[in-house]
């Protein structure tokens, strides 16, 4: 009885909002409180660039690992992908409001109304050849095997670099690689689990998961070499280098492929870097406009 | 659904009298029934309906606002609306643990809603045609169920009433989200109101009808009363509901979609018009405009899927015995 008064009472004093999250996320301003300044002898554009490469494959993949919500095997595992992508969403809204605070919002600010925050702007107001992620993150999910082979490929890269990038000169993205960690950490995990368990499954289960890994595995040319503006900003102690990420990567995947009753396909040549220079597939404008297209067809509203 | 396991012995023996007497005592004390306990067979098949209704409510409603999770207007409206369809999965998944406790199994109970042979709730076979309605399931539909479940939270079955009071908090964090958004849109543009105002045109009356039937054409409300499972009739809910909303709306902005709705000073309540119970009916029956969107999206789930389950189960199988365990 008193329970139930108490849920009523709760209601009616709506403004008072204490309430919590099953899964506890905070949704407001990303960077509040924070100190954005760039640090000494950085360049601000290298560094926003730099924060849109890592937030824009996190936004990326997100909205990838998205359309699985509704259409997953199990509800666990509705469960599982949801909070994947809520990771990565908090991560792209951080490296996306950081990005923001360096001044490299160019044309994107100047489309979006005074009142959308930085990372709206970004998010919803830059054409698809001014995202910088890369090729990994942007190819379709296609089925379940190939999600998750490609979700072990990305947040096995993305957890090395993410380690590493924790000794950035660069303190807010130091405290978003730490925070980052914990969360691909397990998302590395969820997706090793299940690559075992379609490897090592059933017959048809093996094809398939074999060719997801046949397919994902070219898209790791775009991911190792790095473009000029991450290269100066290695010289700089802020960014990670990625042709570094290799050796770690490759024992990572060999080990867990191996686990897996797979074949380790050959490493693919590296490639000059397509993704981090706006270079992208249809599919890529695809997803952009689809995740924009409520936002440009209402460019003073505000949500 | 697989039978019950439990031990019982056979109808009309002395001993079952002894029990059923046991059976009315506790819930008559207001105490709870919980699954070691003797329960009669109608309590059991009723109480599983019940949650297994609400199980796939709660998947199948993750539906409407999931379709615009890739479209979603701010990063900050799509990580909530995100944490808000994986809750709902999280009670879909609490809920048919309950149902589990009863001796139903949820693989039966998934097939059992594909099949049609189990409703769900109606409301969600209309579909979200603005992301204002997304904050106008938030403030009505969850609104709605929060009054419909609360009373739950008493519920005479152990499992259900705990996994409700887990849900409720929930359902109520979830509502006033959608509450917020609504207020934001209100602030915003003039396109932004008229989609506010549309969109509760269009959700009111089946929020109403999310109560069930009238009371005098509700058939199976008295025995679910009497056994604790029931705390109040679909018309008070209905009415509590009535009551707590007009406010809101006023002090929203907008206008519910109701000629006829008017205080009651006597009796201190609001009225609302005649609900079309006509629609209740072709809705619930299968012809809401989004009954097979619905149903297809769920078996496809399950069907395109089905080869990630036997794989798991082949692997678990296989691991299982590797290390000297038993077979599944």
């Amino acid at each position: 009885m008193a329970h139930e008064e108490t849920v009523y009472d709760a209601l009616a004093n709506a403004a008072d909002d204490h309430g919590h999250w099953a899964f506890g996320t905070g949704f407001d301003d990303p960077l509040a409180g924070v100190d954005t300044t760039v640090p000494e002898g950085v360049d601000p554009a290298d560094l926003g660039t730099y924060c849109l490469m890592l937030g824009d494959d996190a936004l990326v993949l997100a909205q990838r690992l998205t359309q699985w919500v509704t259409a997953s095997p199990e509800l666990e595992e509705e469960v599982a992908v949801a909070n994947v992508a809520l990771d990565l969403l908090g991560q792209a809204r951080l490296l996306l409001a950081r990005a923001g605070s360096t001044g490299v919002l160019g044309r994107s600010r100047s489309q979006a109304t005074d009142s959308i925050p930085d990372e709206d702007a970004l998010a919803y107001f830059r054409d698809p050849d001014e995202f910088r992620n890369t090729g990994l993150v942007e190819a379709p999910g296609g089925d379940f095997g190939r999600t998750v082979v490609r979700l072990l490929v990305a947040s096995t890269v993305r957890l090395a670099l993410f380690a590493r990038l924790r000794g950035s000169r660069d303190p807010v993205l130091a405290a978003i690689a730490a925070k980052g960690v914990h969360e691909l950490t397990y998302h590395r995990d969820h997706a090793a689990r299940w690559v075992l368990r379609l490897g090592d499954g059933t017959a048809e289960s093996h094809r398939r998961a074999q060719e997801g890994v046949d397919a994902v595995w070219p898209l790791l040319a775009d991911v190792l070499t790095p473009t000029d503006v991450e290269q100066r900003l290695v010289d700089a102690g802020v960014a990670v280098d990625p042709a570094g990420l290799r050796e770690e990567v490759e024992g990572v995947l060999t080990t867990v492929l191996e686990r897996a009753t797979l074949t380790v396909p050959a490493w693919p040549a590296a490639t000059a870097p397509r993704g981090r220079s706006g270079q992208h597939g249809p599919e890529l404008a695809e997803l952009v406009a689809e995740m924009q297209s409520l936002a440009r067809q209402h460019p003073a509203a505000t949500w | 659904m697989s039978a019950p396991t439990l031990d019982r012995p056979a109808a009309g023996t002395p001993d079952e009298a002894a029990l059923q007497a046991q059976f009315d005592a506790t819930i008559a004390a207001g105490h709870r029934i919980e699954p070691r306990d003797w329960m009669p067979e109608g309590y059991r098949k009723t109480l599983i309906r019940q949650i297994a209704q609400h199980a796939h409510s709660e998947i199948i409603g993750m539906q409407p606002e999931g379709d615009w999770l890739l479209a979603a207007p701010s990063l900050r409206r799509k990580a909530i609306l995100l944490a808000k369809v994986q809750d709902e999965a999280g009670h879909g998944m609490y809920l048919y643990s309950a149902a589990e406790t009863l001796g139903a199994d949820r693989a039966d109970l998934t097939d059992k809603l594909i099949e049609r042979r189990q409703k769900y709730s109606s409301i969600f076979n209309y579909p979200t045609l603005t992301y204002a309605d997304v904050g106008v399931i938030g403030w009505l539909v969850d609104g709605a169920a929060i009054c419909n479940q609360v009373p739950l939270c008493r519920s005479s079955y152990g499992p259900y009433a705990r996994a409700m009071i887990r849900i409720c908090k929930e359902e109520s964090f979830h509502q006033r989200q959608g509450y917020e958004l609504l207020m934001t849109m209100m602030r915003g543009t003039p396109e932004q109101r008229a989609m506010v105002q549309d969109a509760v045109d269009r959700w009111w009356w089946p929020s109403l009808m999310m109560f069930g039937p009238p009371d005098d054409d509700s058939p199976n409300s008295a025995q679910s009363m009497a056994w604790g499972i029931k705390r109040h009739s679909n018309d008070e809910l209905r009415q509590r509901f009535v009551d707590m909303t007009v406010p809101q709306a006023e002090a929203l902005g907008v206008t519910l979609p109701d000629p006829d709705l008017a205080w009651d000073e006597a009796a201190g309540h609001w009225r609302s018009g005649a609900i079309d119970w006509d629609e209740f009916k072709r809705v619930v029956s299968g012809s809401g405009p989004m009954n097979d969107v619905r149903i297809a999206r769920r078996r496809a789930a399950r069907d395109d899927n089905a080869w990630v389950t036997e794989a798991a189960n082949a692997y678990a199988t296989k691991h299982s015995a590797e290390h000297g365990g038993r077979a599944a």
